[in-house]
């Protein structure tokens, strides 16, 4: 479903992404584990267009996405639930899930996308009038998924969702995120918080200082003694 | 008693004008934060074509408004294209000096076309009545520019609460690269934000044309940097705090006119920017929130 091939990624005179490679097969859950700067977010960005590699090229579904403009990527079926939630806090809950949508233009569906929203968290229906900025960290990351859910990815890229949250609410997030993908859709997960990823993923690489250093099914990295060793001290 | 209610009600007038000059000035710092010096005479140019508007098309002041605004949309539209957008990601005293350059070439791009003398809005289009009512005595142009202004509003209110383009627009200033992941365009909301801007500007140009009964090429100026400490005042980015900011610093400056002296009324409105700057830099409505590193 998307294939990158070899990006090389800039900030400036900083080579953030090296001859990054990556594959994910439709209706898998993918994860990409690495530390902290280790180019996991750029990784994610460039997907969705915000960043745009020097070289290399990124195919979703067999065209080449690699310039097409962010918002044009969103629409092809790409959303990117990004690290921090990023809900906006000053609308309501309502208004941040209409966001989501904001490509669409068919209303009846739009209502009834958001009512599978609220079925999948309650919790946001009890809240729908208030601004997002006052729910608190886990009712802001199920925005912020319910939010990308509604607009009907193919492909979800999510950046970090267990971030700042409880263990568990962490459980609770992973569950949501096994869910949405057995109905069907794809994800690329990054997460630092390699144990749960790798638990719930089916394929996984592992990013060092932008690049891939060790890629595998999520087994074969769990027993993997380097993984191990790295990652799954925690 | 009655004197100082009258005072209020030539105020609320004035105030709705910097009010609405205001808004513009705040919706796009709110977007893009940017002090568009510029603003001042989109609203002379908004008076000018709705002066020719009156005077050459024969128009009404109601059409002559409207007219005014999409001219001045497209304008706003046209500067944020040509002067700011090249400049988005470059620090932000290179747009506050293109501002000003922008501004400056309005003005004297008007003088170069248009002369630098006063023209009359012609009394044809409006002609100014005093209607007595409970002792106070009610000017129908006051009535014409507080209720339109404040129409105006209601609908930007109206726009930015319930509208897509509206919820696009706070999405965008509230956080842009999350707006951009949600496939909302960037460079069209910021365009649609100096069309809103901009119209309301221009519709405020004409309300001074009713009001002064005169315009000049140099007229967004003081009114201009007026609105600047209005929207400063209610809290930069605010909406809410621009038409609070604009009505405040309206009734002030009336005030000072009515009681002290109305060659002072400048530098109070000034004194007023001093004095906020130095008391509650975020203005009334703003939250101390602190840079985020």
């Amino acid at each position: 479903m998307l294939q990158i091939k070899d990006i090389d990624v800039y900030y400036g005179s900083i080579h953030a992404l090296k001859k990054l490679y990556l594959e994910v097969e439709q209706g898998s859950i993918v994860t990409l584990i690495g530390a902290n700067g280790a180019g996991k977010t750029t990784t994610l960005n460039t997907i969705s267009g915000i960043l745009r590699p020097r070289n290399g090229t990124i195919m979703y579904k067999g065209t080449d996405i690699t310039k097409v403009a962010p918002e044009k990527i969103v629409g092809l079926g790409i959303s990117q639930v990004a690290e921090g939630r990023r809900v906006f806090s000053t609308m309501t809950v309502v208004e941040n899930l209409e966001m989501g949508g904001y490509l669409r233009r068919d209303k009846k569906a739009i209502q009834t996308d958001m009512e599978m929203v609220y079925s999948r968290f309650p919790r946001l229906q009890e809240r729908r009038k208030q601004l997002a900025g006052t729910l608190s960290g886990g009712e802001q990351q199920m925005l912020a998924i319910g939010r990308a859910l509604m607009a009907q990815p193919e492909l979800m890229l999510m950046d970090e969702p267990s971030m700042g949250l409880a263990p568990l609410l962490v459980k609770e997030i992973f569950s949501i995120i096994k869910d949405i993908n057995e109905r069907g859709t794809t994800i690329l997960l990054v997460e630092q918080n390699a144990n749960m990823a790798l638990s719930i993923a089916h394929k996984a690489f592992v990013i060092e200082t932008g690049e891939i250093v060790l890629q595998g099914t999520a087994e074969q990295l769990l027993k993997s003694e380097d993984v191990k060793k790295a990652y799954l001290r925690c | 008693m009655q004197e100082l209610i009258q005072q209020l009600v030539n105020g609320l007038s004035l105030g709705a004008i910097y009010a609405l000059i205001a808004l513009g000035y705040t919706m796009v710092y709110g977007i893009i934060k940017l002090i568009n010096f510029a603003h001042g005479d989109v609203m002379m140019v908004g008076a000018f074509v709705g002066f020719f508007s009156i005077t050459l098309l024969g128009t009404n002041i109601a059409v002559a408004m409207l007219i005014a605004m999409a001219v001045c949309a497209l304008l706003g539209v046209i500067i944020e294209k040509v002067a700011y957008r090249p400049l988005r990601n470059s620090t932000r005293i290179a747009s506050l000096i293109t501002a000003i350059g922008v501004s400056l070439l309005l003005e004297y791009l008007t003088i170069f076309l248009l002369g630098p003398n006063q023209k009359i809005f012609p009394d044809t289009a409006f002609t100014v009545k005093a209607y007595d009512i409970a002792g106070l005595s009610i000017l129908n142009k006051d009535v014409f520019v507080f209720v339109s202004a404040v129409g105006l509003m209601l609908v930007l209110q109206y726009i930015i609460k319930y509208t897509k383009t509206g919820k696009a627009m706070r999405a965008v200033s509230l956080d842009n690269e999350a707006a951009i992941l949600m496939g909302i365009s960037v460079d069209k909301t910021i365009s649609t934000t100096f069309a809103i801007g901009s119209a309301l500007a221009a519709a405020a140009g004409v309300m001074v044309g009713v009001y002064y009964g005169a315009i000049n090429p140099l007229m967004g100026i003081i009114p201009g940097l007026k609105a600047f400490v209005a929207a400063v005042l209610g809290g930069i980015g605010i909406i809410p705090g621009a038409m609070v900011g604009g009505f405040v610093i309206g009734l002030l400056e009336t005030l000072v006119s009515g009681y002290g002296n109305s060659l002072y009324r400048d530098a109070v409105s000034f004194g007023v920017l001093i004095l906020i700057l130095l008391v509650k830099p975020t203005g009334l409505f703003g939250k101390d929130t602190g840079e985020k590193v």
